[in-house]
């Protein structure tokens, strides 16, 4: 059994009479990357902000490496990358790496090293010593991803890391996370780029009006089902009604059949079953479920609202 | 929710990591025990790393160098006008017209001085913890093991670097310039020094305090407004004290209470004026009435209060 690292139960914040989150509940373990996803307006932010012991819930529990959150001791060994990250400009970036290390207690020796290096790593090397305010907006998420992982966290909290990022940037993030879940650190990302998360992460949630509507493990709904589109002639009502046997999600358009299967075993029975009603078969192509697809699926049509 | 096609099997167990839990905790521990200190540095380390970098970041701001260019332009402007003074003062004027004119002006740009101190404490701090809390600058650093009323303490320390400097030679270069000039060399200058001061302590600790909850103009506004008051209400007991009238003299009082700034003030011109000036009661700071001792500690206590309000309401708010 993995260590839980954030273990939050009906976690709940109001404001006045307005809930903004009103059940939280989830578990992440070590190691793990955790994809956060929901509509604007949902309860992500304020959720993050009580993990993170920025804003006092009203109601639940939460525990993070075991210890309620918030404290000292735990900030000590988390990291955060607020979205649009923003500093005194006027630093240059590894001033306020050396300052972001030494708010987290890190001994000069130790950052005297660490600070090129961690600029190396989010390709700021040779800018370090450049003010931040001569920075576009995707190399500030990139110092901001530096000051994150500068005490190496347990845990790492990225809050939309990828906005304003470019290809190159957004492999960056996605390598970091990876790095970060390698050495042992669970890694909080919250997102609306549907894209990267499904790269990134091991498992999802979804929020929407403040309460976790779902929780899957990442490619577990594709491999809990499968889509496939079959080309075929001839496809006669008997084959349509024995196809019924299998699934009964299945639409026929020309020569084109769609159906879902809830176990890719049964496929080789779907083939044989229209081959022997006389069809004639063409093609089998399985159809991927994307995460996009799953989040319009749990959210409705209308997300946003 | 509504019907899904899709099959939504919540993932019920915990997850499996990656690799080995047991490696992965190890690592982890191992790490921690790097950090030098593991509950973050000690509160005298984060108040002077804000410290510093408050004053750095209001060293940058235009405001200060356009309010020290005033300043100095005030001085220079001054100085001129004490050359030509002295140069003109005739023998048969006594020392004691020649003092009463010197001082007079000298009194002027001391006041002067102390409404550009006043207006520094007030717009450098409006700023600092409102627009980082509505910029989310805040947030990377408030999630620092570092306890949040630290942040406000070294801020605020920051600013008093700031504003001593401001003051010392805003006002010290002008009692300098008058001494160098005239030979009146004030009975308690460092206490005038010290008065005005702790005006701009009380401006800078209430500011600060109103940036907790409330806008950057907001809070701005609330602190020249109280200025404002304080200023009238001085006016209103000089005025209530010279024609007897004690209900004015109490509402001075009251304004003095709710913001201690122009009583500051006023018990400094008196105490920089020569004595027998001062009872004479001819220049227009000397009224007859002086704020006593126990208002400059309770604008001090009052100082004090405001700085640790602030501590207390950032440390309790949302960010």
């Amino acid at each position: 059994m993995a260590t839980l690292t954030i273990n939050a139960s009906r976690l709940r914040k109001s404001y006045g009479t307005r809930a903004a989150v009103r059940d939280l509940t989830i578990q992440v373990g070590r190691g793990e990357a955790f994809g956060f996803l929901g509509p604007n307006g949902a309860g992500k932010s304020t959720s993050v902000k009580m993990l993170l012991g920025l804003v006092k819930p009203t109601g639940g529990n939460a525990l993070l490496l075991g210890q309620p959150v918030g404290t000292r001791a735990v900030r000590a060994r988390i990291g955060f990358l607020p979205e649009h990250f923003r500093f005194y400009d006027w630093l240059s970036a590894s001033e306020l790496i050396l300052f972001h290390g030494r708010l987290c207690g890190l001994a000069e020796d130790t950052l005297r090293h660490k600070v090129p290096r961690l600029l190396e790593r989010v390709g700021l090397g040779t800018q370090h010593n450049k003010p931040i305010r001569s920075f576009s907006k995707g190399m500030m998420q990139r110092v901001g991803l530096a000051q994150a992982i500068v005490n190496d966290p347990e845990i790492l909290f990225l809050d939309e890391p990828t906005s304003g990022l470019d290809p190159a940037g957004r492999k960056l993030v996605r390598d970091v996370i990876g790095e970060q879940c390698h050495r042992g650190a669970t890694v909080f990302l919250n997102s609306h780029l549907l894209g990267e998360v499904e790269q990134s992460c091991d498992r999802v949630a979804f929020i929407r009006d403040g309460i976790i509507v779902g929780e899957y493990q990442m490619n577990a709904w594709q491999s809990a089902q499968t889509e496939v589109e079959i080309k075929a002639a001839r496809v006669s009502s008997v084959a349509m009604e024995r196809l019924k046997d299998f699934t009964n999600n299945l639409h026929l358009k020309g020569e084109t059949l769609r159906l879902r299967v809830t176990e890719s075993s049964s496929l080789p029975h779907v083939v044989r079953c229209l081959v022997e009603s006389g069809a004639e078969v063409f093609s089998v192509v399985p159809q991927r479920v994307s995460l996009e697809d799953l989040f319009l699926q749990v959210m409705g049509p209308e997300p946003g609202r | 929710m509504s019907e899904s096609t899709i099959d939504m099997r919540a993932a019920t167990d915990t997850p499996t990591p990656q690799i080995d839990d047991d490696q992965l905790n190890a690592r982890a521990m191992e790490e921690v025990s790097n950090l030098n200190h593991p509950f973050g540095p000690s509160a005298l380390q984060t108040t002077l790393l804000i410290a510093r970098v408050t004053f750095r970041e209001a060293a940058r701001r235009m405001i200060l160098w356009i309010a020290l260019l005033a300043g100095i332009g005030f001085l220079a402007f001054f100085w001129t006008a004490l050359y030509f003074v002295t140069k003109h003062h005739r023998p048969h004027t006594s020392i004691v017209d020649f003092r009463e004119g010197v001082v007079m002006m000298t009194m002027m740009v001391l006041y002067a001085g102390s409404m550009m101190t006043s207006l520094m404490a007030v717009l450098t701090s409006c700023d600092t913890l409102s627009g980082e809390i509505a910029s989310g600058t805040i947030h990377a650093i408030a999630t620092k093991p570092v306890q949040r009323w630290c942040i406000v303490l070294g801020k605020w320390v920051g600013f008093v670097g700031m504003l001593t400097l401001y003051v010392l030679l805003i006002e010290g270069g002008t009692i300098l310039l008058s001494w160098i000039q005239s030979g009146y060399r004030p009975p308690h200058g460092s206490a005038v020094l010290c008065l005005i001061w702790l005006q701009a302590m009380v401006l800078l600790g209430i500011t600060m305090a109103m940036s907790t909850n409330f806008s950057s103009l907001t809070s701005g506004a609330i602190s020249l407004g109280l200025y404002g008051l304080a200023f009238v209400g001085g006016w209103i007991e000089q005025f209530g004290s010279l024609r007897h009238v004690k209900a004015c003299v109490e509402l001075g009082i009251l304004s003095s209470l709710i913001m201690p700034s122009d009583a500051l003030w006023r018990r400094a011109a008196f105490i920089f004026q020569p004595p027998l000036l001062g009872a004479a009661g001819v220049t227009p700071f000397s009224g007859t009435l002086v704020p006593s001792e126990a208002m400059v500690v309770y604008a001090a206590v009052y100082a004090l209060l405001s700085v640790l309000l602030a501590q207390f309401l950032f440390s309790r708010r949302d960010l």
